[in-house]
């Protein structure tokens, strides 16, 4: 049996060797006989000594996983270690599209189209390239458009933890209500930047 | 003589639109659309005299603009025996530029997340530990068509006359070549188990042809290794559901 304070070490280890997010699934692979509720406590935990030490480093949730990543606040001084190689930001009709991809999936062009009001084949490609969305299959209608969803680099690109991470569309139907108080959207947004690491 | 004129670059007739509720501070529940009409069309005119080529969709919002605005003029028709009022003609409209505005809003959350996000950097995985999980590239059609040319090359050239009855389908192949990577599971096989199942040219040919059908259906997945290691075959697992597609080719 593995001891509890060995298990934090074990697992931090394997935060730190995976290169990609690691699931508390796949840690109880390894573990294999230890409870999965005390392996998501312990990342929780490991979350928390990371913040309580000001770390360089936190453990960071996404794409279904945690991984262990630097601090956004100490971007400049990475790029002076190495020239860091960053793909130009995403356009805005990229953004949007992504908007619509990742809460109408699977989706067809034609749905995009419609929402956007502008023939979005070339934007389609493009994220296609950049991984950011996937063909999952054909729809059965005439024609058999094909169906487009997000990606799991979509979800590590953004930082979010899985589909439903994001800002749930009732919150913005209900900004629109408020069409008079621009001020309380803003904060809104604010607030959903950034996430703290939940303890 | 050169002058300079400033336009915003509009991704289409919505994003338009939008800039001129905002530009008007309008209240996007009550649209005044003769106003909004007339600065659309202002906009379109500015990118025919700057060249720019007007996409169809921004003439066809105007054509919708002038129908609601003469709407808008008409009285509002009362149909016998229908005591419910008659829908606002921007109903529509509003309807269409609401949607769009959430999801353009969702897009610029999604560009702050980006800035954030591009902030923070991983360690990539020790070199040491590639390998542990087998790297695959995806195969593509050359490859295969390689793969092809060299099972056929491995049949004894040997001549002749065979008359069988003709059972061999590519579907039937589809099926049979599904079934098999059903029950070889995560595993997958070779492509060429699956291509010397068959020892004639012709069997070679359909299993081929069944094959190709398959990766574009996208039910099965090609990979590879490295560009000289064998070509492994699995069944997609994403579009599991999907097989009975095969009944349909």
């Amino acid at each position: 049996m593995v001891e509890n304070n060995e298990l934090k070490g074990i697992i931090e280890a394997l935060l730190f060797v995976a290169g990609e997010p690691l699931s508390p699934d796949r840690i109880k692979n390894i573990l294999e006989e230890v409870d999965k509720k005390a392996i998501q406590s312990i990342l929780w935990e490991l979350q928390h000594d990371y913040d309580m030490r000001l770390s360089g480093l936190r453990i960071v949730e996404v794409a279904g996983g945690y991984q262990i990543a630097s601090r956004p606040e100490l971007a400049q001084w990475i790029k002076r270690l190495k020239k860091v190689k960053q793909s130009s930001r995403l356009s805005k009709p990229s953004l949007e599209t992504l908007a619509i991809v990742a809460y109408k999936q699977p989706i067809v062009k034609a749905e995009i189209e419609d929402i956007r009001g502008v023939d979005s084949s070339g934007v389609l490609k493009g994220l296609l390239d950049k991984h950011m969305i996937k063909i999952i299959g054909r729809k059965d209608v005439a024609g058999r458009p094909i169906l487009y969803a997000t990606t799991k680099e979509f979800l590590q690109y953004f930082g979010l933890r899985d589909i439903s991470d994001l800002p749930t569309l009732k919150e913005f139907t209900e900004l629109m209500a408020e069409e008079g108080s621009p001020t309380e959207g803003s904060e809104m947004q604010e607030e959903m930047v950034l996430e703290a690491p939940e303890i | 003589m050169s002058y300079e004129v400033k336009l915003e670059v509009f991704e289409g007739p919505l994003d338009l639109l939008m800039h001129l509720i905002k530009k008007n501070e309008i209240n996007i529940y009550d649209i005044p659309i003769s106003l909004v009409t007339q600065q659309y069309l202002e906009y379109i005119d500015l990118m025919k005299d700057l060249n720019l080529e007007i996409a169809g969709e921004f003439l066809l919002m105007a054509a919708t603009l002038t129908h609601i605005k003469s709407k808008m003029l008409l009285p509002r028709e009362e149909k016998a025996g229908d005591d419910e009022e008659a829908e606002d003609p921007r109903a529509e409209l509003l309807r269409k530029l609401l949607e769009y505005k959430s999801f353009k809003e969702v897009a610029e959350e999604l560009g702050k997340r980006e800035d954030t996000w591009r902030d923070i950097f991983y360690n990539p995985p020790d070199k040491s530990m590639e390998g542990e999980d087998e790297v695959f590239i995806e195969v593509g059609l050359f490859e295969l068509l390689e793969a092809f040319r060299d099972v056929l090359e491995q049949i004894p050239d040997k001549r002749y006359m065979e008359i069988v009855p003709d059972e061999l389908t590519v579907r039937g192949r589809m099926t049979a070549i599904i079934e098999k990577l059903d029950a070889a599971a995560a595993e997958g096989v070779t492509l060429l188990t699956l291509i010397e199942e068959g020892s004639t040219r012709r069997t070679i040919v359909v299993t081929f042809l069944a094959l190709l059908e398959l990766a574009r259906l996208r039910l099965i997945k090609l990979l590879q290794v490295s560009s000289s290691e064998t070509i492994r075959v699995y069944r997609n697992e994403d579009s599991r559901a999907d097989s009975d597609e095969i009944e349909e080719t």
